[in-house]
């Protein structure tokens, strides 16, 4: 090996954290002042070195403790524990407290023969169970082996023992062949460097994979408060150890000199020492030291840091300190952020949550990982503590003069459950911004979580859960936080939740509170501190109830492209109604009745509004759209707009509204319904024909697969059962209203005059169904719905229409044209493709019983297909062409398979 | 010398020979009974003060049949290991139903189980030896992380608890006739150390010993154990316990898990183990990876020669260790690599002298 290449492999043991090497490290230890003791070591790490040793022997120092405790410490500041450490200490019960300590692979440092055989072989037995590599001291039974012979012999001897009997592998084997002080004045002193030197080579040669380490600073001790003297020695002493093989020191890594760089003279002089080349060596470089002494420096300094990041914006210092977790400069940067803004509040809100959120980016996509996450959050923390005088003389000021704690949050993972790492993972990222966290740990029953909720008043409550069915238990905590009236914001964690679940499963349960998603520990805060702001909860919520809604239409849509069970099963899971236990109501009347130029005014309360903006890409309900952060202004301005138009429209009668409604006896059959003629059902004059639900569920629940004719009694049940059907317009005279009230380069108008026609034809719908409920077929005489109720479908009783999800068959309209003569009745029309014009229309069935509801047909299988195909007379082909949406094949391959 | 099971022998023979198959989750198998608190209490534990429902360890006790049908089935699938269901049980995690009284005999109920499943396997096939596991789990606390925020230097656990909750599972499991020590799901690596001291210490005390299989978690894209460390860094502060092999399992899925097998097969020189999740879970919490899906994720795997040992964890069934099985068995099993001898140490990341 060449010398280079020698000292490439050279191993530095930062020596710093050594309370016998370092006065400093030692008043720190002793203050417990751990933080700056910290500092030490991470700046070890960051001049370059590879392993540090750390040493509590101090006689007044409970050292076991002081060991456990600093390897802890270090565990959570992943800059440092990223290297290995060494644990420093002659005393054996030090050395197995930090082998306790660490995950990594460390070195014991240091066991030897000199309490003998016995004990050398249990503590070797123990290093290598704890997973460590050893030093081993050249020490025996009589003492510190000084000569390059007795070096030698105990190393070997030590060898044998640890490579025969233990079974240590002999490059975890690291000889510490002891180097002494040289040029003390004493003689026999003179020789060690080189003893140690030649001790070095020969064990390399018999032992060749073993490793040689030795604390340097020992052998320029004569030369105490002479730096420059002390740093040359030991550049020379390792430039002939490291050759002879010498491969591990615990050196100062900033304060070595480079052999070459070393003055000529003195260099030589202090060869002469080294290798005690000649008698008067000591003397000559006692005479000529002082005149090397120069300011005491060492020539060398220690590695810059890299700062260059303090000359960024506040912001990105911000960002830095909390992403990299440095703790130096945050208050001071804290301070610059807290002088720009308004309200100290906001530098919380703004700059150090912007940093948090980037320390959560980092995480999401695996370029941080936990313990450096951990880390940051007391960044945060202590910014935040750091702002904490200004914010209470805030509230003094402003006249509220007790500051409360931020937040209170009760935290559990669900019964059922035992997995908490990372809900304590969360509490700790919370605690750290000031959030009160009262943790009332696993397997917490509902009942228990509710009522530390209640008892703590918390401001939310937090669930977290690893294994599958604790989402099921999630839903059921939501579930009871509804029905005992909680309506604070209810958190969701944990390695199986997931935002869709959250959405779907969850968040319908708790309709009187908000159910939300918190990906990872990272988020946490920016969740929490939102629901927590005066000024942001509202739009917050508002938001996160808006992308719920979308993740289960998206989710619906998904489940629709899932597998299929066939038709057969499909109609044994039939949704079952206890017939024989119910009298269908009958109509008022049976055939059809016209509505004619229905009075507009009657209409505008049955108005939803929310689609209307949807119409102009606005997302969100009204009428909280209206206060909406981001659009709220343009959403007023355009309802402001529509409600100046529709005035109009009402008073000047611009659209004219039409409909017809028509009710029949009617019975199932199969997946059809027959319509007849008159009571005696004796003639069959249409068939409205219905689409099965076919998606594969879960057997565990046992919802039906229902199809629209599972809500009218069977043929040859015997029971009288009836339907209905409509068809209304409010676009009758749209051209001609557009033609005069719109000037033709007035896009906007024209759309906005369409919409509110589309919005008039809706109402127009609500408004009859109301009336079919409470008067025309009048089985819910007494109903008394708000506006908001009709909108939630609180009613009894349907209005499905075809060509959406409970029927997807545009077709169907065709049966309800021909029942009703709809087009010589009202003149509304279906064109070939079975689009109705004008196109503010709305036509369907009418169905009366309490458990018939809306519902998603999905895709449907081939099977059902031909069924259909059937009973429409259809072929397959065009039967596929007109369900082509909800098809659960490709037809193409299908047939091509066939062919 | 500490004496060694003929099992050891032949289970060193089979690897030799073939990629091993190690069996699928027994969470999700347990989940098919859809057991309530009552079946989980069973008889014995009827009047049991606390709620006991997913303590799926207590089914050796309650349900021994249905613990000893599911690994019946993983044998009819083709696994020649199957682990006993003891993921949990060491009085720390026991403690959560108050049953860290029961630890000791959980696991020689749980290995006496396993055991008479194999020996009826063996007589039936004696040409084709099957083996099992003693699973030995995280537990539920981690010694290098703290749990309070204003007290980095706190634990909730130490090695010293460690040690001795994983030696008396340890014993219960060697006395119910384990044939290997899996020391799995490994998050934090100082949890792993205590049971590695622990597992060294009963089979001096026992004077027997047992292929150790350890197999760690890497939690997610960082390529990192919960705790921090990187696959290599794991790897170096496993290697002294000489491992029948080391391996990554859970947490990911098949696709995921690659690139971090992929390097511990470039430099652990032992058998390699692997045994993802099937997928990830979706949205509702459930694993939909089709055996078929997963079998072809694990598949080339075995055609690049970087395992020595497959399977399942979370959601994977019997039907996906037969497809595993089937796609992995016309491979021949990675042949361990001579690494030089270096120190090699670690913190969380690795440290090789001269590298």
């Amino acid at each position: 090996m060449t010398t280079a290449n020698a000292a490439q492999a050279f191993i530095n043991v930062g020596e710093r954290t050594n309370v016998t090497g370092s006065a400093r490290f030692r008043k720190l230890i002793e203050a417990n002042d751990y933080p700056a003791a910290l500092a030490v070591a991470r700046s070890q790490v960051e001049n370059g070195a590879q392993v540090i040793d750390i040493n509590m022997d101090e006689g007044l120092l409970d050292s076991e403790k002081a060991m456990t405790t600093f390897l802890n410490l270090i565990a959570s500041e992943p800059d440092i524990a990223r290297v290995p450490v060494m644990i420093d200490s002659s005393k054996w019960s030090v050395i197995e407290a930090g082998l306790k300590c660490v995950q990594g692979k460390p070195i014991v440092n240091s066991i030897s023969l000199k309490e003998g055989e016995e004990q050398f072989l249990d503590h070797a037995k123990k290093v290598l169970r704890y997973g460590a590599a050893v030093v081993v001291m050249a020490f025996d039974e009589v003492g510190q082996a000084d000569t390059e012979d007795r070096k030698f012999e105990i190393c070997h001897r030590a060898y044998k023992i640890l490579t025969e009997q233990v079974g240590f592998p002999p490059e975890d084997i690291i000889f510490d062949p002891n180097i002494f002080a040289v040029a003390t004045g004493i003689e026999e002193h003179n020789g060690y460097g080189i003893a140690f030197i030649e001790a070095v080579r020969r064990i390399k040669k018999v032992m060749p994979l073993v490793h040689i380490s030795g604390g340097v600073s020992n052998l320029s001790f004569a030369f105490r408060g002479n730096e420059p003297v002390r740093a040359a020695m030991h550049s020379v002493f390792l430039y002939y150890a490291i050759a002879a093989g010498m491969d591990m020191g615990i050196v100062n890594a900033g304060q070595l000199t480079p052999y070459d760089a070393i003055d000529p003279e003195l260099r030589e002089l202090c060869e002469d020492v080294v290798l005690n080349k000649r008698p008067d060596a000591t003397d000559r470089l006692l005479d000529a030291a002082p005149r090397f002494k120069g300011d005491g420096s060492t020539g060398a300094k220690p590695k810059e840091k890299d700062l260059s990041w303090r000359n960024q914006p506040v912001q990105e210092r911000l960002t830095h300190s909390l992403v990299n977790g440095i703790t130096d400069f945050i208050e001071e940067d804290t301070e610059e952020a807290r002088q720009q803004a308004a309200k100290p509040l906001h530098v919380i809100e703004g700059p150090l949550m912007a940093g948090m959120n980037v320390v959560g980016d980092l995480f999401g996509a695996g370029k941080m990982f936990l313990p450096q996450v951990v880390k940051s959050a007391r960044v945060m923390k202590q910014a935040v503590a750091y702002l904490q005088p200004f914010l209470e003389e805030e509230k003094r000021a402003s006249g509220v003069d007790q500051m409360p704690a931020a937040g209170k949050i009760v935290m559990a993972t669900v019964k059922g459950d035992v997995h908490d790492i990372g809900k304590n993972i969360v509490g700790v990222v919370l605690q750290c911004n000031n959030y009160e966290v009262i943790d009332l740990g696993v397997m917490v029953p509902a009942a228990k979580i509710l009522e530390a909720a209640k008892k703590e008043k918390a401001d939310m409550i937090g669930l977290s859960g690893l294994i599958t069915p604790s989402l099921d238990e999630m839903c059921f905590v939501a579930a009871e936080m509804e029905r005992e009236g909680f309506d604070c914001p209810l958190l969701i964690g944990g390695a199986t939740t997931s935002r869709v679940h959250t959405a779907v499963k969850i968040s319908p349960n708790y309709s009187k509170g908000q159910a939300i998603y918190v990906l990872d520990a990272s988020r946490a805060v920016g969740v929490v501190s939102k629901l927590l702001s005066e000024t942001d909860r509202q739009d917050y919520v508002a938001e996160i109830q808006t992308e719920y809604v979308k993740v289960r239409e998206n989710h619906l849509k998904n489940e629709a492209s899932k597998k299929r069970i066939p038709l057969s099963a499909a109609r044994e899971n039939k949704f079952n109604i206890d017939w024989p236990n119910y009298t269908p109501p009958k109509p008022t009347f049976l055939g059809t009745r016209k509505f004619e130029n229905y009075p507009l005014a009657e209409l505008v309360p049955y108005i939803d509004w929310t689609p209307f903006f949807q119409t102009w890409e606005l997302a969100g309900r009204y009428p909280a759209i209206l206060k909406d952060n981001k659009v709220g202004a343009e959403a007023q301005k355009l309802f402001n707009d529509a409600q100046e138009m529709l005035r109009a429209m009402v008073a000047g009668n611009w659209v004219r509204a039409s409909g017809v409604v028509g009710f029949w006896p009617a019975n199932a059959i199969g997946d059809d319904i027959a319509v007849y003629a008159d009571d005696s059902r004796s003639e069959q004059i249409a068939t409205f024909h219905t689409l099965r639900q076919q998606i594969a569920r879960d057997p565990k629940r046992d919802r039906a697969h229902t199809a629209l004719s599972d809500f009218i009694a069977p043929q040859g049940s015997g029971i009288a059962d009836y339907v209905g059907g409509f068809a209304v317009t409010a676009g009758l005279g749209e051209e001609d209203a557009i033609a005069k009230h719109v000037k033709a380069t007035d896009d906007y108008s024209r759309i906005l005059l369409k919409a509110l026609s589309d919005r008039l034809a809706e109402a127009f719908a609500e408004c009859m169904h109301a009336r079919v409920r409470r008067e025309l077929w009048g089985y819910a005489a007494d109903e008394k719905l708000s506006n908001d109720d009709l909108i939630l479908e609180k009613y009894r009783g349907i209005r499905p229409a075809p060509g959406y999800p409970a029927q997807p068959d545009h077709t169907e309209k065709g049966t309800i044209w021909q029942l009703m003569d709809v087009e010589n009745a009202i003149g509304m029309q279906l064109t070939e493709s079975y689009a109705m014009w004008p196109g503010a229309a709305v036509a369907g069935l009418y169905f009366s019983h309490p458990d018939s509801h809306y519902f998603g047909v999905g895709k449907v299988e081939r099977d059902q297909v031909e069924d259909y195909a059937a009973r429409k007379g259809w072929t397959v082909e065009e039967t596929e062409r007109w369900l082509a949406p909800v098809l659960n094949y490709d037809t193409r391959s299908l047939r091509e398979a066939a062919a | 010398m500490l004496e060694r099971k003929p099992s050891f022998a032949a289970l060193e023979a089979a690897a030799n020979e073939r990629i091993l198959i190690i069996d699928g989750a027994m969470g999700t198998m347990i989940q098919r009974y859809k057991l309530d608190e009552d079946g989980y209490r069973g008889v014995r534990f009827k009047d049991w003060h606390r709620d006991v429902k997913g303590n799926n360890d207590l089914l050796v006790l309650t349900q021994p049949q249905i613990i000893g049908a599911i690994h019946d089935e993983y044998f009819a699938a083709g696994a020649d290991i199957i682990e006993t269901n003891t993921f949990n049980a060491q009085k720390i995690s026991l403690a959560d139903y108050g049953m860290e009284d029961l630890a000791y005999e959980v696991n020689l109920a749980a290995a006496r189980i396993a055991r008479d499943v194999a020996d009826t396997w063996n007589k039936k096939t004696p040409d084709k030896l099957r083996f099992v596991a003693g699973a030995i789990g995280p537990t539920n606390r981690t010694a290098s992380i703290s749990p309070d925020v204003n007290n980095p230097g706190f634990r909730n656990v130490d090695f010293d608890e460690l040690r001795d909750a994983y030696k008396e599972q340890m014993c219960g499991l060697m006395d119910g006739g384990v044939d290997i020590i899996l020391i799995e799901t490994i998050f934090d690596t100082l949890n792993a150390k205590a049971a590695g001291v622990a597992t060294l210490e009963v089979f001096e005390e026992k004077g027997v010993e047992l292929p150790i299989m350890i197999s760690g978690t890497i939690t997610d894209r960082s390529g990192r154990t919960l705790s921090g460390q990187t696959a290599e860094a794991f790897w170096y502060s496993m290697r002294h316990l000489r491992p029948f092999s080391i391996g990554l399992n859970c947490a990911l899925g098949a696709d995921l898990m690659r690139p971090y097998l992929a390097e511990l097969s470039g430099f652990a020189d032992t058998r390699i183990s692997a045994y993802p999740n099937a997928g990830l879970p979706n949205a509702m919490g459930e694993y939909d990876e089709t055996p078929h899906d997963m079998a072809c994720a694990i598949e080339p795997w075995a055609r690049d020669g970087i395992v020595n040992i497959v399977g399942g964890c979370c959601g994977s069934t019997p039907e996906h260790i037969a497809h595993v099985r089937e796609h992995v068995s016309k491979f021949a099993p990675r042949k361990i690599p001579s690494i030089p001898p270096k120190l090699r140490l670690s913190g969380l990341e690795p440290f090789v002298h001269g590298a």
